[in-house]
């Protein structure tokens, strides 16, 4: 258990640095680098261990039963078959350990849905297949596209680290500043997926759905598009570099009047 | 194999039309059963391209297009083509034997049921070589993506239209057997549980089959005949072909889980030697997991943008779900304990059913988390989820179903070195197919894509690696039912020491009419 515990730790570790690694660390959720995402990860991480202290109860009498009460061992089987105090006991004490579980989750999720008194909006829009991202309080609005090569893509160039999750124009955001999403699409369903901050919404044509983040680090943090939408939904995806609040100006200021960024 | 005053009633044309024309439970239940072998191994196929792709990042064999095509109808054939006519095959050989009863209570419609299926997925099939590709928007269907679709996109909906068709007639006909067939003295509560959960899952397919007919007709129209039920731009609604979709999809779910439970639970009295523990509270779990599976559809799209009320509701009533599960979890534990086991193929079988399908479960209770959910969403997580139910859940239970009864079916006992052998090798494929794909969910990976970035490499290459070997294993149990067909040990008519039931109380094979007058049930 504790070796386990350990292997997952260092997973975790390994993966919300901004170093991608190739290899067996892919194990587990990232903590990620907002409040919300540090507690979805505790929920995760909870609900696992209730599954597996349950499922070393359960299979363990299994085990025992199937070594210990086995014919070959000459052992006779006894007629017991029912037994009404055992069926409320093994109702109750589940029902009991959900409600527990709910207490948690419930908080968090209130939580998640609290998009007031955001400093940022952006509007994201799904095409088919790349994102555009709109700054609604300064007017900056570009498109984000796959940046990866086809020689990449079809084996004829080694693979870059950043493979399959590299854009050519980043979403720019500052830390520590509550920032509000508004999520759409143009054509068919996308999701707007970034693992690191535990956001992700489906985008839907002709409805707008919400979602915020506080972003605690800099750093670059990389999504997908999660939902199926079409040929090249396994290529569009979604890379935010969280800056500090300087930084975050002066890019805006320079891309302010930038016309070529909002062409295609 | 019959007395001869039943023999005038085996009469019946040979060779091909014996087959057309036949009216029989066992004939019909035979036909369903090749029907799903068969497109296990179609679906099976498009499982392996997939994995084959997906064996090493980078585009190596198929067109992304294509790709979405073998996991949209890799998906309709395994539900539609192999889980649901297993089942069905299950139930006609085994309902009339079990309740004392001659032949189903709707022969021809039994008949037509069947003769449906080959005509509807000939028409699925073919859109693998239609203008613009085999549907490939995932076999949920979810507008506008679907609307996409080239040529196949009238067939893919008649088809559709007739496999529902098929479930239901089916579905009709197992109700009115267990309701009008009994033999005297087989009330409700002495049914084995297989029949009572057949029971249940009859009428949740009859509940469901037509608001999944109704969705897909709506998609038809929006596409051919310019409505916009599913069209934000006309005033529709994306969103709602999705609840639609999920109110016939949960249930739908617990279609391909139920029957399961009935064939686990005869099977593990049977080699524990002991009566299986709480029959009632097994019945009444049963029909909980049925009730609740109409409340709880919109946990599969927890991320479309419901209000916080509505994501609480969904959550808590998902999470009730374990409550009965855990019950037939705890009921079959219990059933073994202090038992007096031996482990044959079929009860090998079972009990990796329930550590598997437990698995699956865990996993389930995860996923109700709604905060954690987000992050689950559209994953491999969910992809390993669901096979985990599915797979090493329903699919093995079948298996452990064919073990079980094959020697009543045949008369012969199958090669029982062979069935051990089968059930290791796809037990340990299985998990090394689909443990790994938990990790990558989790990493970050998400489903339905051909091409992935570094980090999930190696697990991709194990899952792989796992896909094609589970694959082959599969070939040991084609090779063990045709050797049991013809050939093998005498099988006696109890066939297994322990084993309970009218059904091993007729001769093994059974006659053409299982039971023409009506068994005493004590």
């Amino acid at each position: 258990m504790a070796l386990f515990k350990k292997i997952l730790l260092f997973s975790v570790v390994s993966l919300t640095s901004s170093v991608v690694h190739s290899g067996w660390d892919a194990l587990n959720m990232p903590k990620g680098v907002s409040l919300i995402s540090n507690e979805v990860y505790d929920l995760h991480m909870i609900i696992l261990w209730i599954c597996v202290a349950i499922g070393v109860v359960v299979f363990g009498a299994m085990a025992w039963s199937i070594f210990m009460h086995r014919k070959s061992r000459g052992y006779k089987p006894a007629t017991f078959h029912e037994s009404t105090k055992l069926e409320v006991v093994w109702t109750v004490i589940p029902f009991l350990i959900l409600v527990l579980m709910c207490i948690p989750a419930t908080k968090t999720l209130i939580k998640m849905y609290d998009y007031s008194n955001a400093e940022i909006t952006i509007k994201v829009t799904g095409y088919q297949w790349l994102w555009q991202y709109e700054y609604l309080e300064s007017g900056v609005s570009f498109y984000s596209n796959l940046k990866t090569s086809y020689d990449e893509i079809y084996n004829k160039k080694e693979k870059n680290i950043n493979y399959l999750q590299e854009v050519d124009n980043n979403l720019v955001l500052p830390i520590n500043k509550k920032v509000r999403f508004l999520i759409t699409s143009n054509d068919v369903l996308h999701a707007w997926w970034i693992p690191d901050l535990a956001l992700k919404s489906d985008a839907i044509p002709g409805f707008i759905n919400e979602l915020s983040t506080t972003i605690l680090e800099t750093g670059v943090y990389r999504g997908k598009c999660a939902e199926l939408c079409g040929r090249s939904h396994g290529f569009m995806p979604i890379v935010i570099e969280a800056v500090d609040d300087k930084t975050f100006e002066d890019w805006l200021a320079s891309k302010k009047g930038d016309t070529n960024l909002a062409n295609r | 194999m019959s007395s001869a005053v039943e023999d005038h009633h085996e009469d019946h044309p040979s060779g091909l039309m014996r087959w057309i024309t036949t009216t029989n439970h066992k004939d019909i239940g035979t036909l369903y059963l090749w029907f799903s072998l068969i497109m296990f191994f179609i679906g099976g196929f498009m499982a392996l391209i997939i994995r084959t792709e997906l064996f090493q990042p980078g585009l190596q064999f198929v067109d992304p297009q294509f790709f979405n095509s073998m996991t949209t109808m890799h998906a309709l054939v395994m539900i539609f083509g192999v889980v649901m006519p297993a089942f069905t095959g299950l139930a006609n050989w085994l309902i009339p034997m079990m309740v004392g009863g001659p032949d189903m209570a709707l022969p021809r419609m039994n008949n037509m049921s069947f003769w449906i299926l080959p005509f509807a997925f000939a028409m699925l099939l073919s859109t693998l070589f239609m203008d613009g590709g085999a549907p490939a928007g995932g076999w949920t269907l979810y507008p506008p993506l679907s609307l996409q679709t080239g040529d196949a996109f009238p067939f893919l909906i008649f088809a559709i239209h007739f496999m529902g068709l098929s479930s239901i007639m089916g579905a009709i006909n197992v109700i009115a057997t267990i309701l009008n067939m009994r033999a005297p003295g087989m009330n409700l509560m002495k049914m084995p549980l297989f029949v009572w959960t057949w029971l249940i899952t009859a009428f949740l397919l009859i509940a469901v089959m037509p608001v999944l007919a109704g969705g897909v007709t709506m998609l038809l129209t929006d596409k051919f005949f310019e409505t916009s039920f599913f069209n934000a731009a006309g005033g529709g609604d994306p969103v709602m072909f999705q609840h639609i979709f999920w109110f016939f999809g949960h249930p739908e779910v617990y279609i391909l889980i139920l029957p399961s439970f009935g064939v686990v639970s005869s099977i593990i009295p049977t080699f524990a030697r002991k009566p299986l523990f709480g029959y009632s509270s097994m019945v009444y779990a049963t029909a909980s997991i049925a009730f609740l599976s109409f409340i709880v559809w919109a946990h599969h799209m927890f991320t479309v943008g419901i209000p916080l009320a509505g994501e609480l509701f969904f959550m808590f009533a998902t999470m009730l779900i374990a409550v009965p599960t855990g019950v037939k979890v705890f009921n079959w534990v219990s059933t073994m304990w202090r038992g007096s086991m031996t482990f044959e193929t079929p009860m090998l079988f079972a009990i990796g059913f329930i550590i598997m399908f437990t698995i699956g479960g865990f996993s389930g209770l995860m996923l109700a988390i709604v905060p954690a959910d987000f992050q689950y969403h559209d994953t491999y997580f969910v992809v390993a989820h669901f096979h985990y139910v599915l797979v090493p859940g329903s699919i093995f239970a079948i298996m452990a179903a064919c073990y079980y009864w094959l020697p009543k079916w045949t008369g012969y006992m199958y090669s029982e070195g062979l069935g051990k052998i089968h059930f290791w090798l796809s037990t340990i494929f299985v998990n090394l197919t689909f443990f790994p794909m938990h990790f990558v969910g989790l990493a970050g990976m998400p489903r339905r894509i051909p091409d992935y970035s570094l980090q999930f490499a190696d697990y991709n290459m194990i899952a792989s690696i796992g896909a094609f070997g589970f694959g082959f294993a599969q070939l040991i149990f084609v090779y063990i039912v045709f050797k049991c067909m013809r050939s093998g040990e005498k099988a006696t008519d109890e066939v297994w020491e322990g084993a309970e039931g009218l059904e091993w109380t007729l001769p093994s094979p059974p006659p053409y009419h299982s039971f023409s007058t009506p068994p005493n049930i004590k």
